[in-house]
Parts: C-alpha cells; sequence; structure tokens
C-alpha cells in the first residue's frame, strides 16, 4: 500500500528543490534535498511507492528538472494534483515520473492515508472510493508507454509522434 | 491567418495550424545555463545522437557565475568540456541568458526558440514563438533541432491608456496577474496588444513578455512593428499582427488610473496596489534580473539615486543584466552614480534573483526586488519575505530604507 503525502496548492519548483540545492545532477543527491526546507523529513520518510497528493498548480515557477527528477529518485511512484504547472507536467512525463491531473482525491485524502494508484489508467482507489484521474494527451500517452522521452527518441525518431498527433 | 501563435507556427511547419493541434516544428536556437545545461547534456548524451547545429546552440554562464562553490565549479567544467567535444562557441558569460539570447541576435520576429529556463517567454515581445522546457526536451532539441509543440489557444490582452509617471510595464503585468491569478493562462498564448503596448519602447515589452509566464502561458507575444526590427539593428522586415485571431478570452485593461503595484508574499499572485504597501521595513532592495535588468531599467534607478544615499540600514544590489548594460550603464556615469549612494553594483548575472548566489536572504528579513519570483525560499531562507515591484519603486525604497513611492520623489 503506498502512502499520501499532502500538500497544499501552489507548491513551486523552489519548494520541491530550493535553487541552493540543485548544483548536481546525481538523482540519488537530489533525493536527498527534495522538500529539503518545505517538508525537512521528507526524505527520512518516504518509502518506494508512495504518493503524493498536492493543491493546484503543482509544480510552478521554475523550469529546473531537478525538482521532477528529485521526487521520482525518492521512489514516488506518482503524483496526483488538482492541476500541474504547465512545464512541470510535461518535465515529469519526459522523465517516465507518473503524473494524474485528479480534482476530487485532494479533498477526499489525509497525510498518511492509504491510496492504491494505477498509473496506467489514472484511477486511484482511496477510502473504499475510486477516483478517475483526466486521460493524459496522446503525445503523453506515447512517450510514457516508451518509458521516457530520450527512450522514445532514441528507439523510434520523431516519427513515433508524427503517429499519434 | 489566425492569432500571433497561429501565425508563426503555421509559417514554421508551412500549412495552416490552428489550436488545438499538436506539431513539430523545427527551432531557430536552443539555449541552456549552467544549472539546467549539465542535465540537458545528459539527455543529449544518452539519446547517443549527433548534435543539430552547433552554431545554434547556446549556453549562458549567468545563474552562478562566477562561480561561488565548488559543486557550481563543477558544472561549468561540465559544460565547457561538452562545448568543446561538439564545437559548440556559443558559450556566453555576459549576464542573463534571455538578455543575452536578444543581444547577440539569436531571437528573430517569426521564429522558433526553447530554453531550458522558464522565461524564455521573454523572446515573445520580438514577435517569435519562444518557450521555457526542462532539461530532457532542451537536450532532445539539441540532438535533433526539433520540438513538439500543442498549438495554444490565445488570451488577448488588449490595453489601453497612458501610463502614469511612476507606472511601468511591471505593474501592468502585476495588476493582470492579480486578475487572473498565477495559473490564469495556464497552457496559453498571450497576446499582449492595443495602443499602450503599442506606445511601449522594446525593453517594456519585454518584461511583459518575461511574466507572461509567470500566470502560467506557455508564451507571451507581442506584435511585430517598425520598432521591433530598430531593436535588433535589423531593416524593417514588416509587422506581423494577428488577423482574423479567434480568442479563447479578450481581457481589457485600462491603465490610466494604475498605480504602481507590488506583489506580496507568499506568491506572485498575491498583488497589492503599492499605497497599501507602503512603509514595510526592507533589509534589501535587488534591482535587476530577465524582468527588469536592462539599460533602460537602469537609466530610471540612476535618475532617482543622482546625488542621494540609499539607506545604510537597507542593503542595495544593482545588477545591470548583461555586459552591454553595465557597459552602457558605466559610459553613461550610471555605475558612479550607483556606488556613491551606497549601493553595491554586482557583475552582469541573476544575482539574488534564486538565492543562490550574494544577497541571500537571512530568516525574517524583508526584501524588495525587481524580479518575478516571491515564492518562499526563492531568494534564501524560506522563512524571509519577498516582495516584487518596478525599478521606481525599489529606487524609492533603497533611498528609504520602506517600500516606498517613487511619485513621491522629485
Ligand atoms: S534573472 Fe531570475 S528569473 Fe531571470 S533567468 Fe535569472 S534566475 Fe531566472
Amino acid at each position: 500500500m503506498a502512502r499520501v503525502f499532502r500538500f497544499g496548492d501552489g507548491i513551486s519548483t523552489d519548494a520541491i528543490m530550493p535553487g541552493r540545492y540543485n548544483l548536481t545532477t546525481d538523482p540519488a543527491a537530489l533525493a536527498k534535498a527534495c522538500f529539503i526546507e518545505n517538508r525537512p523529513d521528507f526524505h527520512e520518510t518516504v518509502r518506494p511507492g508512495d504518493v503524493i497528493v498536492a493543491g493546484n498548480n503543482f509544480g510552478c515557477g521554475s523550469s529546473r528538472e531537478h525538482a521532477p527528477l528529485s521526487i521520482k529518485a525518492s521512489g514516488v511512484s506518482a503524483v496526483v494534483a488538482r492541476s500541474f504547472a504547465r512545464i512541470f507536467y510535461r518535465n515529469a512525463v519526459n522523465l517516465g515520473l507518473p503524473v494524474i491531473r485528479c480534482a476530487d482525491l485532494y479533498d477526499a485524502v489525509q497525510d498518511g492515508d492509504e491510496v492504491v494508484v494505477d498509473t496506467e489508467h489514472g484511477t486511484i482507489v482511496a477510502g473504499g472510493r475510486t477516483f478517475q484521474g483526466e486521460a493524459p494527451s496522446a503525445v503523453a500517452r506515447r512517450i510514457s508507454e516508451a518509458g521516457s522521452l530520450v527512450e522514445l527518441i532514441k528507439n523510434h525518431g520523431w516519427a513515433a509522434i508524427e503517429e499519434v498527433v | 491567418m489566425g492569432t500571433l501563435v497561429e501565425e508563426i507556427l503555421s509559417r514554421r511547419v508551412g500549412r495552416p495550424v490552428h489550436a488545438g493541434d499538436t506539431v513539430i516544428a523545427e527551432v531557430d536556437a536552443v539555449m541552456a545555463h549552467d544549472v539546467t545545461g549539465p542535465l540537458a547534456i545528459d539527455a543529449f548524451r544518452s539519446l547517443e545522437m549527433p548534435i543539430w547545429n552547433a552554431a545554434r546552440t547556446i549556453f549562458s554562464f549567468d545563474h552562478v557565475f562566477p562561480s561561488n562553490s565548488v559543486a557550481a565549479s563543477e558544472l561549468h567544467r561540465r559544460i565547457r568540456e561538452f562545448a568543446a567535444e561538439y564545437g559548440i562557441r556559443n558559450l556566453f558569460a555576459e549576464g542573463i541568458c534571455h538578455l543575452v539570447m536578444v543581444e547577440r541576435g539569436f531571437v528573430r520576429p517569426g521564429g522558433v526558440v526553447v530554453g531550458a529556463d522558464s522565461h524564455s517567454t521573454t523572446y515573445g515581445a520580438l514577435g517569435c514563438f519562444a518557450t521555457g522546457m526542462g532539461s530532457t526536451d532542451i537536450g532532445v532539441t539539441m540532438a535533433t533541432g526539433r520540438s513538439w509543440f500543442r498549438v495554444p489557444e490565445t488570451l488577448r490582452i488588449e490595453v489601453t491608456g497612458d501610463l502614469a509617471r511612476g507606472v511601468q510595464a511591471k505593474d501592468l503585468a502585476l495588476h493582470v496577474i492579480r486578475q487572473l491569478g498565477a495559473e490564469g493562462a495556464n497552457y496559453l498564448a498571450v497576446e499582449w496588444g492595443g495602443p499602450t503596448v503599442t506606445a511601449m519602447g522594446l525593453s517594456e515589452r519585454l518584461t511583459l513578455s518575461n511574466l507572461s509566464v509567470d500566470f502560467g502561458a506557455k508564451c507571451g507575444l507581442c506584435e511585430v512593428d517598425a520598432k521591433t526590427w530598430d531593436y535588433l539593428h535589423l531593416p524593417d522586415g514588416g509587422d506581423l499582427r494577428p488577423s482574423q485571431a479567434s480568442y479563447s478570452g479578450v481581457l481589457r485593461v485600462d491603465v490610466s488610473e494604475l498605480e504602481p503595484q507590488v506583489s506580496a508574499p507568499p506568491a506572485i499572485e498575491n498583488v497589492r496596489p503599492l499605497s497599501e504597501l507602503a512603509g514595510i521595513r526592507l533589509d534589501e532592495v535587488f534591482i535587476g534580473s530577465c524582468a527588469n535588468g536592462r539599460i533602460e531599467d537602469m537609466a530610471i534607478v540612476a535618475g532617482m539615486l543622482e546625488g542621494r544615499q540609499v539607506n545604510p540600514a537597507t542593503r542595495t544590489i544593482i545588477i545591470p543584466g548583461t555586459r552591454t548594460a553595465y557597459v552602457q550603464a558605466l559610459e553613461r556615469g550610471y555605475i558612479d552614480t550607483f556606488v556613491r549612494a551606497g549601493a553595491v553594483v554586482m557583475a552582469a548575472g541573476c544575482g539574488p534573483c534564486l538565492g543562490r548566489q550574494h544577497g541571500t536572504l537571512g530568516p525574517g528579513e524583508r526584501a524588495l526586488s525587481t524580479s518575478m519570483r516571491n515564492y518562499p525560499g526563492r531568494m534564501g531562507s524560506p522563512d524571509a519575505e519577498i516582495y516584487l515591484a518596478n525599478p521606481a519603486v525599489a529606487a524609492a525604497s533603497a533611498l528609504a530604507g520602506v517600500i516606498a513611492d517613487p511619485r513621491e520623489e522629485n
């Protein structure tokens, strides 16, 4: 069972990965600094498979990909938010970090609740209820299927995206 | 025919495209800086592909330049080694990437540019479709010269009225953000138009396009006119305007009565009229950034600090955004004015904007900055407060040591 780490509205990439901690590209080092000021115990308490649930505009601000990378390297299996900032969402998809837009889950869960997330179908089960997230775009689905944008372009080139648009 | 973004992307892909279509478009240039560059290089290397075009690949050393740590020096070394390996000569350490991209001629009206930094929207002021991306997307473009885009719907912001003295493009942008919220233009193109924008100089238009991303926009475009070509020192290539455009929304703003605006912590959308916040004590004033670090901004500040002293209890940091702006400021005597006024002038670059170098805020400190980000922790301690305003407000506040109204200065 995955546990929920619940965050509020407008969580910026500065909150996820402050500018003073991202002078590295090493995923393990970035994981240690994930939410280091916003929620200093995050790195110690998060376990592989846990889920971040957040309010509006998750990942706003700087385009730094260190932010979704640090979340992924922390072992988080999915981020479910009411809405995402555009660049963060695309970065997460590119890295293969599952991101699900879901309007209703946020108000239905508390920190520490247990949830089951089906990232393929975008469904979340929490407290006996099932929540359906928004379907990703065709391009996002194609990237997710390949594992990451790098894998997709490396193995299939732009043709892989041309096929689905 | 269509909105500006539809016009630009249609020309680029050679067929009419409309909001909602997804296109794969060639870019004119791809940029990364000293913090996002190394991750882009990692992505590029994992692709195991040759580089698309070394002459159109740009790295800027600006976020932490000169380096202040071993870790940053290491990032710089990795970029220089990569550039040497692939014959990339566009390594610039002469100021903030977005201003350098414009000065160095990588941005053209009607063009397409992507950058590994959210404020790449700045180039939209020149009628260029430009957007910020993460390092993976940028690494892919470095290898292929292309990127994919969903053609966005457009929010037209139609601006009328004359800006009063002491009120600038920054205040218009903050005023719009107050109305629309930080997500108000998420996934949209913003088109800034109307008589007020037409009357603005390019420096002010660049501020509008810069702040477009701060309410979510994918790009922030201005129409192309004679002033655009003149700013770029290019022969007049004609106007570029939307025609028979269909907008997802039109926001009409009359700026005649607008007073200076200040964004209060903890987020940019928390905008208030200056009069409500005047008098708040400040520990630091920062004047610079890609929003307001141009020579035009320096001129406003120099005009106000000339022969005066900044408040000694408030550290005032002034950074011309590029080396060119710095040299102009030197020649015109602005640097002399700043230093004699008691301000600290630092090397062209991002400076305190992202709290990674000098000017870092301690817990409980308050700063007023001409940048555009005031999330907790942005400029240092998460327990510091950041207020955002235009350069005239910043200069008046530096003199007073509290948030102050430039219209009360003589
Ligand atoms: S000045 Fe600030 S907002 Fe602009 S590129 Fe530098 S860090 Fe980013």
